[in-house]
């Protein structure tokens, strides 16, 4: 066999018995809700081939040429080679189309599934003491994702994406006292930026992919440290660690999940047209298009600036515009609660400072669950709010009625789900602490049959 | 053969079938591209390889390995000279060096700090100054309007109702400058005060970027008379100095003193009323 033989080439030379022998004796626990993180890392590897491939025929340029390819409707116009580019990937380059779905479909379910995976994490308490680091990492992650989203997404100089941009700049313009001169530094001057193609270009396939490869190996290392969380269970403790072997079991397993992972996005990208530019057009600034919606992730952010009543500061004859709430107050201070979560739950919800290997249900800390709830009604009311146009059209309501009814769902969904979630909570966790507490109680049926019953009921 | 068997032999047969379909896609696949390509079949092709490879392995590793459960411990056992804390090494050694030498230390931290700071300098290459370049546009007193692709506009163009969006002559590039000019009946219109000649044969005009969040305001509802903005919905009165009847915006479209002149040709009077554009903290209110 040749692979025992490479390892032990490389053990009598590099002495890797001692780390690696560890490494693949490793336990891993088995439980649904641990792949996500991996799922993440698996898109996020099927991100940077397909955007290899992309960048070989990709040029960030502003510079305006007369598109004369094979898309007819488009032939004569003029536009920058960023987007004539894009639509050579799409009609001329050989599978340079697929290889552009499967970039974008993967970029969506990657922001998905790390948000799925932060929820598990959240809701399971596995960001408590040891892992608040691990905590803080992931949540960088998350927002690393989202300006990789944005910048790729916005890097075609389509009619769609460039309207994305000027929105970004208008919020970035109404922060107090450094927006103008952050706005000007960032894009590189008053709308419409000549060379913000070129520099999202580096931001999107450089800083940011070299951000999150790091950002992951520091995650990776330090589960690999910590080792993984497990729910408990049979022979399960704070101390004893329950489930796979690394070699060969988990790392077959995972190899399998990387090719299924891998299988989903391509048939998205085979069967479902996704962010099909031809049909937007190329960008110019006095154009718009009506029922316009970002990519999935930004919704709640578009949402807010739909809903925002028309308030804004004024006051010392300095402006805090109205932009400015939705667009960077609320995302703000979204980031900077979800940071110190871990903080702020063991001072003041649960007062406690131990370390734990051993997950939560939800229902074991209903205040923690309720606020999760409560948040995520919000989020989704938002993200709803994003498209309150598609929804107006869809139900043929009027537009007013329905931003209307979301600007009162917003206060109020948050709250009745919050307030519903700590009494379900509470209930099942004095549910359980009564069985413990008293056991099973069986009985025997006058027909002979056995049966569990509540403890009071006995 | 035991039941064990029986199922193994099934698994193994199930997993060699995932496989032979992985090999016969990625073949199918390779075709494809040699034959033009095309992206459906691509993208099946691509799935029924990588499904049949992860179905296959799924398999192997669930019915084919040990699956445990296997016990090991969360703590990693003791090693050797662990017992001293790190970070008593590390106060020892700061102790060594930084600790005793006070005034060396703090002159360390002013040259770091000093360097940081010259750092810091070359961001500002990064874009110009904002400036004054905010508070105006292109358009000047006697600015011809022109059409996106550079047609000088005539008061006999546009009829009742009609919409353009127009620039300075010469200066279709910029973006700050669009403009929507519409024409209104004449009875209809109320001018701001102070307003009352920056109309002309009905005609009116306003900056066409939205004074929410930058949107061109690109709908015209005849029936209300209103510029919607399709991004966030504003919604402006055209026939009430364009102020913001709807949506989030706060602030009237800036409006842009027109007339026509001799040749029958709409030129402006001056620069918008306002900045245009959404605002910014120290803009002039």
């Amino acid at each position: 066999m040749i692979v025992p033989k490479v390892v032990r080439w490389m053990d009598e030379r590099l002495r890797i018995s001692g780390f690696s022998k560890a490494t693949l004796r490793r336990i891993f626990p088995d439980h649904w809700s641990f792949l996500l993180g991996e799922i993440a890392m698996y898109l996020f590897l099927i991100l940077v081939g397909t955007g290899i491939f992309l960048t070989f025929f990709f040029s960030p340029s502003a510079r305006e040429v007369v598109y004369n390819g094979s898309y007819a409707p488009l032939r004569g116009q003029h536009m920058s080679q960023a987007y004539e580019s894009l639509l050579n990937i799409s009609f001329e380059v050989r599978s340079g189309l697929v290889m552009r779905q499967i970039h974008h479909w993967s970029a969506l379910l990657f922001v998905a599934v790390i948000v799925v995976h932060m929820m598990r994490v959240f809701f399971t308490g596995a960001f408590r003491k040891p892992r608040e680091l691990n905590w803080i990492v992931g949540l960088t992650l998350l927002t690393l994702a989202l300006l990789a989203g944005f910048s790729g997404y916005s890097l075609p100089d389509d009619l769609l994406s460039g309207t994305g941009l000027r929105i970004g700049y208008s919020v970035a313009l109404s922060i107090p006292v450094v927006g103008t001169w952050l706005a000007f530094l960032v894009f590189g001057g008053e709308f419409p930026f000549g060379n913000i193609i070129s520099r999202l270009y580096v931001i999107h396939i450089l800083l940011i992919p070299g951000a999150i490869g790091m950002l992951l190996g520091l995650h990776l290392a330090m589960v690999w440290r910590q080792k993984h969380t497990q729910f408990a269970g049979p022979l399960r403790s704070e101390t004893k660690i329950v489930g796979t072997r690394m070699w060969p079991t988990y790392a077959i397993k995972a190899t399998a999940l990387f090719f299924l992972t891998a299988a989903t996005v391509c048939l998205l990208a085979g069967l479902f047209q996704i962010n099909p530019i031809w049909v937007y057009g190329p960008f110019d600034p006095a154009k718009v298009s009506a029922g316009a919606q970002p990519d999935w992730y930004l919704g709640w952010l578009e949402g807010g600036l739909r809903l925002m009543p028309p308030w804004e500061v004024r006051a010392f004859g300095l402006t805090i515009p109205n932009p400015f709430f939705p667009g960077l107050l609320i995302p703000g201070l979204t980031f900077n609660i979800l940071y110190a979560w871990p903080w702020i739950e063991s001072k003041f919800i649960t007062k406690d400072r131990e370390a734990h290997n051993l997950l939560n249900r939800p229902s074991d800390v209903p205040v923690r669950t309720a606020i999760g709830v409560a948040g995520l009604a919000f989020y989704a009311v938002l993200f709803v709010a994003g498209g309150n146009d598609v929804i107006a059209g869809l139900f043929n309501l009027p537009l007013e009625l329905v931003t209307r009814s979301l600007q009162v769902l917003l206060l109020a969904l948050p709250l009745v789900s919050g307030i519903v979630t700590y009494r379900i909570c509470r209930q099942l966790k004095n549910r359980g602490a009564a069985r413990h507490a008293h056991g099973h109680v069986i009985v025997r049926t006058s027909d002979g049959s056995f049966e569990t019953v509540e403890p009071e009921k006995a | 053969m035991t039941v064990t068997e029986i199922e193994e032999k099934r698994a193994v047969r199930r997993i060699a079938v995932a496989f032979a379909i992985s090999a016969l896609a990625g073949l199918s696949l390779a075709a494809v591209y040699v034959s033009g390509g095309q992206v459906q079949a691509e993208g099946l092709l691509l799935f029924l390889a990588l499904a049949g490879l992860g179905w296959g392995l799924a398999e192997w590793a669930a019915k084919l390995l040990p699956s445990g459960p296997e016990v090991g411990d969360y703590a990693d056992p003791p090693r050797p000279g662990a017992e001293r804390e790190v970070a008593e090494v590390v106060e020892e050694g700061w102790e060594e060096s930084f600790g005793r030498r006070k005034f060396l230390f703090r002159m360390l931290g002013a040259a770091a700090g000093a360097m940081g700071l010259a750092l810091v300098f070359p961001i500002r290459s990064l874009g110009p100054s904002p400036g004054t370049s905010l508070l105006r546009t292109a358009w000047r007193r006697g600015s011809r309007m022109v059409r996106e692709d550079g047609q000088p506009v005539r008061a006999a163009d546009l009829a009742v109702e009609g919409i353009l969006t127009v620039f300075p002559e010469g200066q279709t590039d910029q973006a700050d400058s669009q403009t929507v000019l519409i024409r209104l009946d004449p009875s209809v219109v109320r001018p701001v005060p102070g307003r009352e000649d920056w109309t002309a044969d009905g005609l009116i005009a306003y900056s066409k970027i939205c004074t929410h969040a930058g949107c061109p305001v690109g709908l015209y509802r005849v029936a209300t008379h209103d510029l919607f903005c399709p991004c966030h919905q504003s919604t402006f009165d055209v026939l009430n100095g364009a102020k913001p009847i709807a949506g989030p915006a706060t602030r009237a479209l800036p409006q842009l003193p027109i007339e026509v002149d001799d040749e029958g040709f709409v030129v402006a009077k001056g620069d918008f009323s306002e900045p245009v554009g959404p605002a910014f903290w120290n803009m002039p209110q």
